[in-house]
């Protein structure tokens, strides 16, 4: 098979996602690209989880609603989920606690058998999986081997028992002969991404759904050279980081829209006190707590207009884990060379799916920032023609460093005075502009699908990888924008221009990409909104694009 | 050597005369031109603070300084701690700040015994904001915000500290510049998180000179052993920031742990940190 899609769902403490990974795994083993989405509520016990394992030949980062198999563990993954099943699909399923039409397994009497955990249930399905997709043991037996690391003869006692149930294979899987990719998470991209750009120190309070860079950070801290740290508040988090800027280290916070608005203040600091740092803003629905587990673009007004007074700023918005990569590199290397917050716009659907990763680490380095070169007295807060003050560190002999919150002369005492603060506010607004001409070097905007076509799918983030699938089927183009602040508008409107019906394609209720655009003269002809916490699959929006085009 | 003379800046002093403030400066100057005597660099030392009169102080001192925002004191001096430990930090803070906006910091510095000195200018009042109780002001103080008079009980930081965990409380007075350079030389030198409550009388809008130089005593070793810890809660409940005859001062505790720096970076240098193999890594994800 060159494609096919699997759900496997269960209860929360069933070690759903742990599954699907281990899929993922077996499935890249044979060439296949992998895409990932993750389903689950806020709760530790109980509840529905279900992880969908999308697996094609082609490079993909969405996910469909319709799939070949289900793997039920419980009643909940055959009701929710059977009407997703394809014409061809069938159910594999826990025969003693599940009542289903296909294959059944009593993976339960399997696991109690041979005395194992009632987790390893899980390890049983991937098991009879692993027959049923023709999957020979021995390649299920590596990847147990390598992916699982406590009871190892255990979880293959139970997982051979299982495959041996199974009497014959109803899919195909076979070698596509193509290269195995790393299965990253959006999350882990990120990290790696501020990694291969020198990051230092990474500084973050645990928030849904930005946790697992902090949880991905300090697993492997000493083989990335970076040091981690939880505080006792985002306050803290983003006071700290920019003491460790201030000292000389690159450094990144990472949190959720509730855990940013009390970052503001510190970002606040960071544009008056030019301390360079990276947010990662990682969004989920709101207002309020609303549904932490959950996607959403909902914060894209709120970041970019985020902290009181006027400064520079640039906010990035990955749409999979190579841009994740990327683009993290890159926020990090323009927060030290123009001395300003650096965004990372990302969402649960980026942060939390896992990608098949085709990188090339070396496109990113470290940059060093604009230092001073020791010739005279050294001034903190130079004014320059473009803005940049040379940087130095506490601990330099022949430099005394004073970095301020307040309005500060050249070496950064403070002043009221009118043109000092006239001179310093044009001084650190110079810098947008500076780096707006650094911004031309980079691809700002990207355009997916046909490029002569005249209905445009415009959308950012996450919801790229729906778009660009429903765009070729449909023979539509897409415009997805990389660079939300400063906006792009001549780039923008070079990929628009021939466009007749731009439709926009957000996970917000408002369209808040949309409204910005206007805000520029660039209008848009119809929308397409999902705000329920789910992302775009890529099924779901080619039905609603077709609506909005008939 | 560094002359006191020396650690000033062009900056114009606008604290009010008679200000409180003016004996922490000299004492903090004076200790600083001594420590450099015995070998402190001070290109390594950084002095923070937060806002309000007393922060005004990073300005009037010429060495390597981050002037903070409210309430904010702590956090970035953990972070400049953190990512370079050679640096030798002093954070500087009001009692609104320390105690009012930003106490979480201030119990988790305690709790985690960052290796920095914290001195907070206490004058009980919000001086530049124009006399507002503050989280030490007695009860029943009439301020702009309580002109019916302060509805709260005051804070006691001692206690407070000693409570957090942190392995060096004192407190200080203004008014005995000769006194709290003692402890403030002691403080620097610690190992840990070193805690000075300074007693600072505010001239215009809540003058507590006569009242702190009726009542304070020195502590001695003699009448305090301070690593006596249930002594030094007792010596820190013999003034509560209210009414009362006797106001200790000096070390109330004193004890050496190891320090949050040392546990978090065992060895590591952040700023010195050389990024690793990225590839090694996405080898592990195949």
């Amino acid at each position: 098979m060159e494609e096919l899609s699997i759900l496997i769902g269960g209860k929360a403490g069933d070690g759903i996602r742990q599954a699907g990974q281990t899929l993922a795994r077996l499935l890249n083993r044979f060439g296949y690209r992998i895409f990932f989405y993750d389903d689950y509520p806020s709760l530790i016990r109980g509840g529905h989880n279900f992880s969908i394992i999308r697996a094609s030949k082609k490079k993909i980062i969405a996910h469909k609603e319709k799939v070949d198999l289900i793997v039920a563990l419980n009643q909940d993954a055959v009701e929710k989920h059977k009407h997703r099943l394809n014409s061809n699909g069938m159910i594999l399923y826990d025969s003693k606690k599940v009542e289903a039409q296909g294959v059944g397994v009593d993976f339960m009497g399997l696991v109690k058998e041979s005395e194992g955990a009632p987790i390893m249930r899980n390890t049983a399905a991937l098991g009879a999986l692993a027959k049923v997709l023709n999957i020979e043991w021995e390649m299920l037996e590596r990847v147990i081997k390598d992916t699982i690391e406590k009871a190892v003869d255990l979880n293959l006692k139970i997982a051979q028992s299982a495959y041996n149930q199974v009497e014959k294979a109803c899919l195909s899987v076979h070698n596509l002969n193509q290269k195995m990719l790393p299965l990253v998470s959006g999350n882990e991209a990120i990290a790696l991404g501020a990694v291969q750009a020198g990051l230092n120190m990474y500084i973050a309070y645990p928030m849904t759904p930005a946790s697992a860079i902090l949880h991905y950070l300090a697993e492997h801290e000493d083989d990335l050279g970076v040091v981690t740290i939880h505080p006792e508040s985002e306050i803290g988090v983003a006071l700290m980081a920019l003491g460790a800027a201030y000292a000389g280290a690159k450094t990144m916070v990472g949190t959720s829209g509730g855990g940013f608005a009390l970052m503001t203040e510190a970002l606040s600091l960071s544009g008056q006190g030019e301390f360079p740092i990276v947010f990662v803003v990682s969004q989920r629905p709101g207002p309020g707590t609303g549904v932490p587990t959950y996607t959403m673009q909902g914060d894209l007004s709120f970041v970019i207009h985020s902290g009181h007074g006027e400064f520079a700023k640039l906010v990035l918005a990955p749409g999979d884990a190579e841009e994740a990569f990327y683009l993290t590199g890159l926020a990090m290397n323009l927060a030290w060379k123009f001395q300003i917050p650096c965004f990372v716009l990302s969402d649960k659907h980026l942060s939390e799916s896992i990608f098949s990763l085709d990188i090339d680490p070396d496109k990113i380095k470290p940059e060093a920032p604009i230092l001073w070169d020791g010739q005279g007295e050294y001034k903190r807060y130079l004014d320059t023609q473009n803005g940049i003050s040379p940087l130095a560190f506490p601990g330099n002999p022949e430099a005394m460093v004073k970095g301020t919150s307040y309005e500060h002369d050249e070496y950064g005492i403070t002043t009221e005075e009118s043109e000092q603060i006239i001179r310093m506010q044009q001084k650190r607004l110079r810098k947008k502009k500076t780096m707006e001409d650094e911004l031309v070097r980079y691809e700002q905007v990207k355009v997916y699908g046909d490029p002569e076509s005249k209905t445009v799918l415009l959308c950012w983030g996450s919801t790229k990888g729906a778009c660009i699938e429903a765009a070729e089927e449909l023979g539509l183009k897409v415009v997805q924008p990389l660079v939300l602040e400063p906006l792009p508008i001549e780039p923008l409107k070079k990929a628009l221009s021939h466009a007749d019906k731009i439709i926009d394609i957000e996970v917000n209720a408002t369209g808040q990409l949309a409204k910005l655009l206007s805000a520029h003269g660039i209008c848009i002809d119809d929308m397409i909104l999902r705000f329920d916490g789910r992302p775009f699959t890529v099924d779901s929006l080619l039905e609603k694009v077709k609506e909005v085009l008939s | 050597m560094t002359t006191a003379k020396e650690l000033e800046t062009y900056a114009q002093n606008t604290w009010c005369p008679g200000c409180g403030n003016f004996g922490i400066l000299n004492s903090i100057i004076k200790v600083l031109a001594d420590l450099t005597e015995e070998g402190l660099d001070l290109s390594k030392l950084v002095l923070a603070s937060g806002i309000g009169c007393h922060a005004k102080i990073v300005d009037y001192i010429k060495v390597n300084s981050f002037y903070s925002i409210h309430g904010r004191v702590p956090p970035p001096i953990t972070g400049i701690k953190l990512a370079n430990p050679d640096l030798v930090v002093i954070g500087h803070a009001g009692d609104g700040d320390a105690y009012g906006e930003g106490i979480e910091h201030l119990i988790f510095s305690a709790k985690r015994n960052i290796n920095v000195t914290f001195i907070v200018h206490n004058n009980r009042v919000y001086g530049l904001t124009t006399g507002q109780f503050t989280p030490t002001s007695p009860a029943g103080f009439k301020g702009r915000s309580t002109p019916g008079g302060s509805p709260e009980e005051p804070l006691n930081p001692i206690e407070l500290m000693l409570s957090a965990g942190a392995g060096f409380v004192a407190r200080g007075f203004a008014g005995k510049p000769k006194h709290l350079q003692l402890l403030m030389k002691a403080a620097v030198k610690h190992q840990g998180f070193a805690f000075i409550d300074v007693l600072q009388p505010c001239f215009t809008f809540f003058n507590t000179y006569d009242f702190y130089n009726k009542r304070v005593y020195e502590l001695t070793d003699k009448a305090h052993d301070a690593s006596d810890k249930e002594a030094a809660f007792a010596r820190a409940r013999e003034w509560s920031y209210g009414e009362g005859e006797r106001i200790p001062i000096g070390i109330f505790y004193q004890a050496k742990k190891p320090t949050y720096d040392e546990k978090l970076l065992k060895g590591r240098i952040p700023v010195k940190l050389k990024p690793g193999n990225i590839r090694s890594i996405l080898e592990k994800h195949i």
